[in-house]
């Protein structure tokens, strides 16, 4: 069974702050609503197993197996090992971004103009990339761990000639995305505008954090059954429990 | 989809060689030669990354590459842009029109996901890249292995959002040619899929051809 959030179950919350970059584990059998507070936020954000950090987020994994190219309710995220990280048990958005990657700071000072800490303090110009390498830092991880990312909160489209689109206003305050965790794992965020995002200035938005113990999948769960690529997905993730 | 001809010919290359399916390779191309991957019989999948060869904590990113074009398919006119924002390679020539890099490589693990589980046992990209990484000395291990580019792959995304795999594009004789920007460690695996249709069950050699620098 899979609990909803309850004030019963909640574990913690707090709030990331536009700009922000933060990482911390997320244990099996626990969830995580990602809120966007304001409306127009973007939460670019990486995965890896915490008892195995060579095991992360894969990209093509994930979209292959599922045969999409964005996520929502239902979808899993696959790591390189042929396992599920996360899945996706609720959504009130319908589109997650996994194809644009993440700001650099030479796109950030491109789009936005240079505002360093000297001048700015807190309300310096931060970018994806490097708030990465901040985090993975903490966790013995550097460049050679960065890999294609999520974008929670952000739509980019294609054409049928492959022309990439993206999607402005794509949600409103009060959004949310719900993940829960099938192995122990860290988590990656940086609260930074999406490389595409077509707004002239800096602003990036706030993300609300909540996480809970939700338990574990049971055999009817909707994301193990999504696709029949799920079920051997969730087998080969619970033969790391037995 | 932009086909453009190469004038260069085999005989002029400085180094030809042939990749039977299910083989790695791994080679320096050196700033300013030209690169030549051959699609013998047609359909062949050629799952490659590339590296700054003088330091491969730069490489080959997919997303970065696409987004900075605007497009997801790469063909000639791509640079085929590093983690650092520089370009690895330009194509210059492609005789197909079009080449995935969002379907990454095979894997042991995600083959038995996607097939069945005792699929695992199969051969697969991965295991040929850790092969070749195996045995290069060059310090380079798993964390080094990213979102590939699949050569000769049509791998369409809808635009409600799926992706989906199409018959290939691809046929004998056609080819993609590209330019190193800088000294490029290029790593190859000739994919060994059996599961697949879009290499209609067949894996095949594929020929590599390397031109210097015009003198």
């Amino acid at each position: 069974m899979t609990e909803p959030l309850t004030k019963q179950n909640l574990m913690w919350e707090e709030t990331l702050p536009g700009g922000a970059h933060g990482s911390f584990v997320m244990k099996r059998g626990t969830a995580l609503r990602l809120t966007d507070v304001e409306g127009g936020a973007n939460l670019s954000t990486l995965f890896y197993n915490q008892e195995e950090k060579l095991e992360r987020y894969n990209m093509p994994d994930t979209l292959k197996a599922q045969h999409t190219a964005h996520l929502t309710t239902g979808f899993v995220l696959y790591s390189d090992m042929g396992r599920v990280l996360a899945s996706v048990i609720g959504d009130s958005v319908g589109w997650h971004d996994t194809i644009s990657g993440m700001s650099n700071a030479a796109l950030v000072e491109k789009k936005y103009g240079s505002a360093s800490y000297q001048q700015a303090r807190n309300a310096m110009h931060r970018n994806a990339r490097d708030s990465m390498l901040i985090e993975l830092g903490k966790w013995g991880l550097g460049k050679r761990d960065i890999v294609p990312n999520l974008n929670f909160f952000s739509k980019v489209s294609a054409d049928d000639a492959g022309a990439m689109h993206y999607e402005a206003n794509h949600t409103k305050a009060g959004d949310y995305v719900e993940l829960r965790f099938e192995m122990n794992v860290l988590v990656v965020l940086s609260a930074t505008q999406h490389p595409l995002d077509p707004n002239p200035e800096y602003a990036p938005k706030p993300v609300s954090l909540q996480a809970w113990r939700c338990g574990t999948p049971d055999a009817q769960d909707l994301c193990r059954n999504f696709r029949p690529e799920n079920v051997r997905g969730f087998y080969n993730t619970e033969l790391l429990f037995r | 989809m932009s086909i453009i001809e190469s004038k260069l010919t085999p005989a002029q290359a400085s180094y030809d060689y042939v990749v039977p399916a299910g083989e790695s390779w791994l080679h320096e191309v050196k700033r300013g030669q030209t690169f030549r991957i051959l699609d013998l019989e047609g359909n062949q999948a050629v799952d490659t990354l590339f590296y700054n060869a003088r330091d491969p904590e730069e490489r080959y990113s997919a997303v970065d590459t696409i987004r900075e074009q605007g497009n997801l398919y790469l063909t000639a006119g791509t640079k085929l842009l590093s983690s650092e924002g520089n370009a690895l390679m330009t194509i210059i020539a492609d005789t197909c029109g079009r080449h995935d890099t969002l379907g990454g490589a095979c894997a042991a693990e995600s083959n038995s996901v996607r097939y069945a589980i005792d699929k695992k046992y199969m051969h697969s990209c991965r295991d040929s890249f850790l092969h070749a990484l195996g045995h290069c000395d060059c310090g380079m291990d798993k964390r080094d292995l990213t979102a590939n580019v699949n050569f000769f792959m049509n791998v369409p995304v809808t635009p409600a959002g799926e992706l989906t795999f199409a018959d290939g594009i691809s046929a004998p004789g056609k080819y993609v040619e590209m330019r190193a920007e800088m000294d490029v460690a290029v790593l190859i695996s000739n994919c060994p899929q059996l599961n697949n249709p879009c290499n209609a069950y067949n894996p095949t050699p594929v020929q590599l051809l390397i031109w210097d620098a015009a003198a």
